[in-house]
């Protein structure tokens, strides 16, 4: 019910386009004025976000700790684990996003109901898998779509293609970062709808960011592969939007404006949604300090002074009953 | 155990399947055994905390301040401008539900808002509605919603079905820690007076008498004095406990289950063994006569109101350094709050152990060593004679408690401590163990009988894996460094895996340990030694 909510969402305002291009002859205002707004609003949205958040201190420092500390010399610390030094921790966190080292720790457990009911943890590497490959995979089609807002084309994004294209033959060549991004999104969509559980938790707003990915990974699959878009008029919009002289081509596609949309739509709701785990996973408190909290005293800028039960006061409540069983006084009456 | 307890045939019928309405619905019903009571006035009039009155969570209505919901929310925008942990954790959260299934309540229970994540999206919905653009904007299909009573019973009821355990934070790719979630919901509640006497009858019996029990400290040397007499008739030595002694070395501060509740009180024994052969120059404190720190459970500022006597004492005291017992939760104080709090500690000094001179220089700043990093250097450095075959009558495993584990990461210590005092030491399954490792079920406040069902339940995974070994390696007893453990444990085993004992690392070392000019035969539980006359000489000039 909820992705069927999402999906809906998404259809309307796929229609909205089509219908203020094809009809209303909007072009320039989901062509120009659109990718601006969406720019502006993801560039001042991510770093309010971060400004945000950075303004709430540290307090505690209270990495999750997940391998042998730092103590004695004879015994091995795991640094990547339980880092006891800001260049470790730094090490942690690259790991973290690099490969999403906590989820591929990621584990299943079962209750094996025979006569002797059992739980069985089981490996369950898929989450991380599919998460791993789908997020490399924008990554690198992201970096890929350089060359539209590049003349000449920049020599990495070149070799980056033409990795891209290693394995396959044939015209046009097939990217394997397309294929992936689409299985893995679809692994994340079934999942969430066929994992009782994780239907459970999830919210309308999960389902409609995995449609908006979605739509963006088919719409530039059908336009590279299907259908023939007007590169060179992309590229022109591309160039004029990015040096602030925009010229709006003839002849661009419906297809390459519901692609542009979706992709602007996904960025101007990126900071104010869960996407904004992008920047969020960099200030985890729970990851990215080192624990040597015994060796290096932590400050908390907001500590303040408490009402405490001091000595005197408890000597005060109890001298008669200390003074009985013979405990040392500090005052004697 | 209480009659009204399942048997564990039909605790065991766990259903996965969350129901079919949805979770944003709130609707709590009150199940015996799976909650605790609402903290008695007086104890929160002590610590001088706001408190509705008298109450239950089963009433139907509570009696909450007119103004209950402006003060939640008010002390939640003061929360999340104070820790960024917070804030960070409202917003990134993506649902991807890999801590779902690493809750041990979940895994006991199957009652779907026990998935770490959904435990957190009850305080997120509230947040949404309230602090987020997007959830004033689009409400529901954003996942927000209204704070209510429903929504607040809602939150008693889940976060306090929460031991902060930390399990689900080593999975999460983000490292949201619902532990940091839980402490804030109490928060939350704390600042309209929503609490559990488990958690507010301790700490307004620390802050008083320095311990969670309220002993008064002619009962504190009782204590003492009975184990040191004990141990001295088991021994043939004459064992002392100092208290309260100035210009001691060291300040030693134990969980007060040690000298008060059993099985600690074996550990206890081997505590005091440890120091006598030792000859350790000590001193216990009848004023900080616990290490267990309460205040963790409730808040903040109660906290660091009952951490604040250890460094004031070592003061008084004019000790150098201080050394820390076996317990979970008060390490997690002393190792990530402690020194931030009420630190710097500038009058201590560094610790440096008296008899191998090995510097701690991971406890430099706090000056704070814990017992398995001081009795592994001993060890490691031959200055114990050792005869683990006086531990052959038992055949161990190792419970690595949440704090020690996901809070310190001090794994290797008490395993190295183990394998040097028993043959027979065996390791539960490795998904179950170190960072790894299942709660007892029974922590961060929730180890009382009222919530006994919710104990077992919780503590299921812990009690299976213990199970395995039992019967696959004959395991008998499960150690740990814990003093809820110790308190919790053994009723959970009873339940689970009858047949099972539950014991600390130094019992260990105080059994297997052989003290200058000792008659004993037995160990610190009063069983006969295996073949002590046959053996124990030999394996004596070994070492």
């Amino acid at each position: 019910m909820k992705a069927l909510y999402s999906l809906l969402a998404y259809a309307v305002l796929v229609v909205i386009v089509m219908l203020g291009v094809g009809v209303a002859g909007l072009d320039y205002f989901f062509g120009v004025i659109i990718p601006y707004a969406a720019i502006a609003i993801f560039i001042f949205g991510f770093v309010y976000k971060i400004v945000v958040w950075a303004k709430s201190p540290v307090p505690f420092r209270i990495p999750t700790t997940c391998g042998q500390q730092k103590s004695l010399p004879w015994i091995k610390q795991n640094k990547l684990d339980n880092p006891s030094s800001g260049i470790a921790a730094f090490g942690r966190m690259a790991l973290e996003i690099l490969f999403f080292r906590s989820l591929f720790r990621n584990s299943r457990v079962s209750l094996k109901k025979a006569s002797e009911p059992k739980l069985v943890y089981g490996p369950d590497k898929w989450l991380w898998f599919f998460a791993l490959a789908f997020h490399w995979s924008f990554l690198i089609i992201l970096l890929r779509h350089l060359r539209f807002f590049a003349e000449p084309v920049p020599a990495f994004v070149t070799l980056l293609e033409q990795l891209d294209g290693f394995f396959q033959v044939g015209l046009p060549i097939i990217l394997v970062t397309d294929i992936v991004i689409v299985t893995a999104l679809t692994f994340l969509f079934l999942r969430r709808l066929f994992d009782a559980k994780i239907r459970y938790i999830s919210l309308p707003s999960d389902y409609f960011a995995l449609f908006m990915l979605l739509g963006i990974a088919c719409t530039g699959i059908l336009m590279r592969y299907f259908t023939k878009t007007d590169i060179v008029g992309v590229k022109e919009l591309a160039m004029g939007i990015i040096s602030f002289h925009p010229t709006l081509p003839e002849g661009l596609s419906m297809l390459f404006y519901i692609h542009l949309f979706t992709v602007c739509l996904l960025f101007a709701y990126f900071p104010f949604s869960k996407l904004m785990h992008l920047g969020g996973v960099f200030l985890s408190p729970t990851r990215n300090l080192a624990n040597n909290n015994r060796a290096k005293r932590h400050v908390n800028p907001w500590n303040y002074d408490v009402p405490v039960h001091t000595y005197e006061e408890y000597e005060d409540e109890f001298r008669d009953v200390m003074k009985a069983a013979g405990l040392p006084l500090e005052k004697d009456s | 155990m209480a009659e009204h307890v399942k048997k564990p045939e039909e605790m065991i019928k766990i259903d996965y399947k969350p129901p079919r309405k949805d979770w944003m619905d709130p609707k709590v019903e009150f199940h015996r055994g799976f909650y605790n009571y609402a903290a008695v006035p007086e104890r929160l009039d002590y610590l001088g905390l706001p408190n509705p009155g008298k109450w239950q969570p089963t009433d139907e209505k509570w009696p909450l301040p007119d103004n209950w919901k402006e003060t939640i929310l008010k002390t939640m925008k003061d929360r999340l401008d104070k820790y960024r942990t917070f804030k960070v954790f409202m917003d990134v959260c993506v649902r991807c539900g890999a801590c779902a299934d690493k809750c041990h309540y979940f895994i006991g229970s199957g009652d779907p808002k026990n998935m770490p994540v959904l435990r957190a999206e009850l305080l997120r919905s509230v947040y949404r509605n309230d602090f987020t653009t997007a959830g004033k904007l689009m409400g529901k299909f954003a996942g927000a919603r209204e704070l209510n009573e429903q929504v607040l019973k809602e939150w008693f009821y889940y976060f306090y079905q929460c031991t902060e355990c930390r399990r689900c934070s080593v999975f999460c790719p983000y490292g949201i820690d619902t532990a940091e979630i839980t402490m804030m919901a109490r928060e939350l509640m704390n600042s309209i007076g929503i609490n559990i006497d488990w958690i507010c009858t301790p700490a307004a019996n620390c802050y008083r008498t320095g311990n969670h029990l309220g002993i008064q400290p002619h009962g504190f040397m009782d204590s003492l004095e009975f184990a040191t007499d004990e141990l001295s008739e088991l021994t043939g030595l004459k064992i002392e406990a100092p208290i309260n002694k100035k210009g001691a070395e060291i300040l030693f501060v134990a969980p007060s289950a040690d000298y008060f509740a059993s099985p600690h009180y074996y550990t206890l024994l081997g505590y005091l063994a440890l120091f006598h052969e030792l000859g350790l120059d000590y001193t216990w404190s009848s004023f900080a006569s616990e290490g267990g720190n309460f205040g963790l459970f409730h808040s903040q500022e109660t906290m660091k109101r009952l951490n604040a006597k250890i460094y004031m004492e070592a003061k008084r005291l004019g000790v150098k350094w201080i050394l820390g017992g076996e317990c979970g939760h008060m390490w997690r104080v002393l190792n990530q709050y402690m020194d931030t709090m009420n630190g710097p500690a500038d009058f201590l000094e560094e610790p440096v152990s008296p008899f191998t001179g090995t510097r701690f220089e991971n406890a430099k700043s706090t000056k704070m060593v814990h017992i398995t990093e001081f009795t592994s250097d001993l060890i490691k450095h031959n200055k114990l004679k050792l005869d683990p075959s006086r531990n052959d009558h038992w055949t161990p495993t190792f419970h690595d408690s949440c704090n020690p584990a996901r809070a310190m990461g001090i794994f290797e210590e008490p395993r190295y401590i183990l394998n040097a005092c028993c043959n027979n030491f065996h390791e539960m399954p490795e998904n179950t163990i170190r960072e790894q490792t299942f709660c007892c079920g029974s922590g961060a406040g929730l180890g009382t009988d009222e919530n006994l069902e919710m104990r077992l339940r919780g503590g299921l995974p812990r009690a299976n894996a213990v199970k395995y070994v039992h019967e696959t390696k004959g395991v008998d007893i499960l150690l740990c460094m814990c003093a809820i453990d110790k308190a919790t444990l053994p009723t959970l085993m009873d339940y689970w895996v009858p047949g099972v004992e539950v014991g600390g690392i130094h019992e260990m070392v105080g059994n297997a340990l052989v003290m200058k000019g000792e008659t004993r035969t037995t160990d610190l539980r009063g069983t006969p030694f295996v073949n002590a006359e046959a053996k124990g000489e030999e394996v004596i000039e070994d070492v």
